[in-house]
């Protein structure tokens, strides 16, 4: 493997094969030269790199629970601000968070929430697997419209999750911040742009990274970029950005949203759906209507973020 | 009640100054409620960062704080942070990045952090809380108890109980040191709004005094050390989980010998003198009571009242409540025919928490039968001197009743 992708990250570790995650943590920690210090939150990164007494981390990372990674950054970019006040200070140090969905969409938003807010200096990467992935499959609010998961399984008479994805990126985009971004594990180079931008904001900023995740979105492991790609291509997965240059001081004025990239053609959300165990039932003939109404809402999503990067 | 125990104290402080001021004339002498008394020893200790929430009756100790943040009077940065569960995360990120770490709380604000509370001691972070000890909804009510902070006595931080405002003020001195130097988290408690809102004279040490009495905090080990890289927090599993709570008891079994030093050394800057119990009247008793906190003061004017009839009482006061000093206290009550505890909190379905230590402690021997349980002061009821002549009467009658546990309940 490429020897600085592993500088920070380690190839030691113990994911699913065909996990996308190390990938996000290493296009993101390798967007930056200067020293970084890791917080993550409970889930499948924090577990398959620091079982004791190993860890995959060559720079300084702490774990500290689920739901407080933003909390937990909040203290440590205190800690890094006052130390340098006081004269005992080192090199200043990137502060990057990692949580997954679950972390972040829905137990951990608060303490998001109260570290954006409060305008704390550090990256945030939320990795996108749509569902408690580490406890084996259960829906978060992150988990798509018609997905089987452990807690919301689809029978003859359920269609698996009902509810519709939370739009964690318009409620990010409330809090006024410089910078965030939606990513995805399959477009590294613009992964790679999304986190040089996100580390050289002064303040908060947040990236929404998918990552495909073979085990519980069930298909085979080879296929993970096919995913990828194809969540980006039917458009179910969009990329863009938005910037804010006042941050929240500008109560946020000059909020620019944009595309990173158009599919040529878009291609039918089945495309995406396909091959996945989590969707399988969506394609008997009594789920019709479900597949059309996830298109509908692909649709709609696409329609509405073309207009906000027209203003 | 309250005014003839603050009196007594008030006397007793009143002859430590005289003494203090012979030896250092910088020395002074405030009157303080316990909340502003810990706001001046954080002042004086100037720590690197404070993660703050609101909740009554600790709410006092943070204000009184800011404000010393606001005219820059200490250089602390402070997060005004959106939960208490956020607050104690924000301190464990903030201390194990390097920095000498305090924050503050009561009740359901203290409930909220247990999580992160465990995290805190099992990453041997030395943070500092002050708990203005409260009561626990429902039903929802925020008066002195001490219900809070039992419900958090096995998240593996230190516990030190302060019976008025000068202790309370010289407890966060002595338990920044103890906990850095023990590398434990540690809860300074006080009583709520018995202490928290109370003005009491009490001495205040020098700033310069305090400087140097609490030094610089250095950690080995620390997030921001680039140069070192460390990983805090892993997975432990079967394999290894075990030995880090072992090690984790034998760094508390240590909090013993670390106190009496510190309390050594405190000694010679203060003048006062802490012990790991304090023994008022206690050598020669034949009854005695154990009590933690603010009522320890009505319970002494109590055994002074007693001892001036001739029965001979004594008062056991708990000051370190975890780790606890079942040595010393079985010590110190083996002496006496009967022993009564006092507790002001409840353990459902079992005898209460402090009462529960104490058999520990005398387990084995014959006192062991005779230690009698009453609970007192529940969401902020008074206990009146009389309840407690009539619990040192009961013992010298032999005579307990199960019923007349609950001291001046209805
Ligand atoms: C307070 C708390 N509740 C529940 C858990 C159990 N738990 C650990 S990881 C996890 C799932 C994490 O999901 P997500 O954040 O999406 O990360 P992923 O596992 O998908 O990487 C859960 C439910 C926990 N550790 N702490
Ligand atoms: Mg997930």
């Amino acid at each position: 493997m490429n020897k600085k992708l592993t500088q920070k990250f380690a190839p030691g570790h113990s994911t699913c094969a065909g996990c996308g995650i190390p990938a996000i943590v290493r296009t993101v920690l390798d967007a930056t030269n200067d020293p970084v210090v890791v917080v993550n939150g409970t889930g499948c990164l924090e577990v398959t790199s620091t079982l004791y007494p190993y860890t995959s981390w060559k720079v300084p990372y702490i774990h500290n629970a689920f739901e407080n990674a933003a909390a937990t950054a909040a203290g440590i970019d205190a800690a890094q601000k006052v130390l340098e006040k006081k004269g005992r200070g080192g090199k200043k140090a990137k502060i990057i968070a990692f949580a997954g969905d679950g972390g972040t969409y829905d137990i951990g938003l608060q303490s998001l929430s109260g570290a954006l807010e409060r305008g704390h200096n550090f990256l945030y990467v939320c990795y996108d697997n749509q569902g408690y992935m580490n406890t084996g499959g259960q829906r978060s609010s992150a988990s798509p419209y018609g997905a089987s998961t452990e807690t919301t399984p689809s029978s003859g008479k359920d269609i698996g999750n009902e509810l519709y994805r939370k739009d964690l990126m318009q409620i990010v985009e409330a809090h006024h911040i410089k910078y965030l971004a939606q990513a995805n594990v399959a477009y590294i180079e613009d992964l790679k742009m999304k986190a040089k931008k996100g580390l050289e904001t002064e303040g908060p900023s947040f990236l929404l990274v998918l990552q495909p995740c073979t085990n519980l979105w069930k298909y085979p492991t080879s296929l993970y970029v096919h995913y990828g790609k194809s969540a980006t291509e039917t458009n179910f997965w969009p990329l863009y950005e938005i910037s804010a240059k006042g941050g929240s001081a500008s109560g946020g004025e000059n909020v620019k949203y944009k595309i990173n990239y158009t599919p040529k053609e878009r291609k039918p959300i089945e495309e995406f759906l396909k091959g996945q165990g989590r969707f399988k039932h969506l394609f008997k003939p009594h789920n019709k209507k479900v597949i059309e109404k996830m298109q509908k809402m692909v649709d709609e999503k696409w329609e509405e973020l073309i207009k906000r990067s027209k203003n | 009640m309250r005014n003839g125990s603050r009196e007594r104290i008030n006397f007793i402080i009143y002859i430590k100054i005289y003494t203090s001021v012979m030896n250092n004339n910088k020395t002074k002498n405030k009157a303080l409620t316990g909340g502003a008394a810990m706001a001046e020893a954080f002042r004086q200790i100037n720590p690197d960062v404070m993660p703050v929430y609101p909740i009554t009756p600790q709410t006092p100790i943070i204000e009184t704080f800011a404000k010393f943040q606001a005219e820059r009077i200490v250089e602390t940065e402070i997060i005004p942070v959106e939960s208490e569960h956020s607050a104690m995360s924000a301190c464990v990120g903030s201390s194990a990045a390097g920095a000498r770490t305090v924050t503050a709380t009561s009740s359901q604000g203290l409930a909220l952090m247990n999580e992160v509370l465990y995290i805190a001691s099992g990453l041997r972070l030395p943070i500092l809380m002050a708990v203005s000890a409260r009561a626990l909804s429902a039903p929802i009510n925020i008066h002195g108890e001490h219900g809070d902070v039992m419900g958090a006595r096995d998240t593996g931080w230190i516990q030190i109980f302060s019976e008025n405002v000068q202790e309370a003020y010289d407890n966060v001195i002595i338990g920044l040191k103890l906990a850095e130097k023990t590398m434990l988290p540690i809860m300074v408690i006080m009583d709520g709004f018995i202490t928290s809102h109370s003005v009491e004279n009490l001495e205040i040490l020098t700033d310069e005094k305090v400087k140097s009495f609490a030094g610089e905090y250095k950690p080995e080990k620390f997030l921001l050390n680039l140069e070192d890289p460390v990983t805090f927090g892993p997975v432990g599993l079967p394999n290894s989980y075990f030995e880090f709570k072992i090690d984790q008891g034998k760094a508390m079994e240590r909090v013993f010998d670390m106190y009496k030093k510190i309390t050594g050394d405190f000694h010679t800057i203060s003048l006062r003198n802490y012990d790991l119990l304090e023994k008022y009247k206690s050598d020669d008793a034949e009854q005695i009571i154990v009590i933690a906190g603010s009522a320890a003061g009505t319970a002494k004017e109590v055994v002074d009242k007693l001892r001036n009839e001739g029965k001979k009482v004594g008062l056991v006061k708990i000051k370190l409540f975890r780790p606890f000093p079942h040595k010393e206290i079985a010590e110190a009550l083996k002496n006496s025919k009967s022993v009564a505890v006092l507790d002001r909190a409840m353990s459902f379905g079992t005898t209460p928490p402090l009462y529960s230590e104490i058999v520990n402690s005398l387990h084995g021997t014959y006192y062991e039968l005779l230690i009698t349980s009453y609970v007192y002061g529940l969401g902020g009821r008074d206990i009146f001197q009389k309840n407690i002549e009539k619990v040192f009467n009961d013992m010298i009658n032999g005579r307990y009743i199960e019923e007349e546990k609950y001291l001046n309940s209805k």
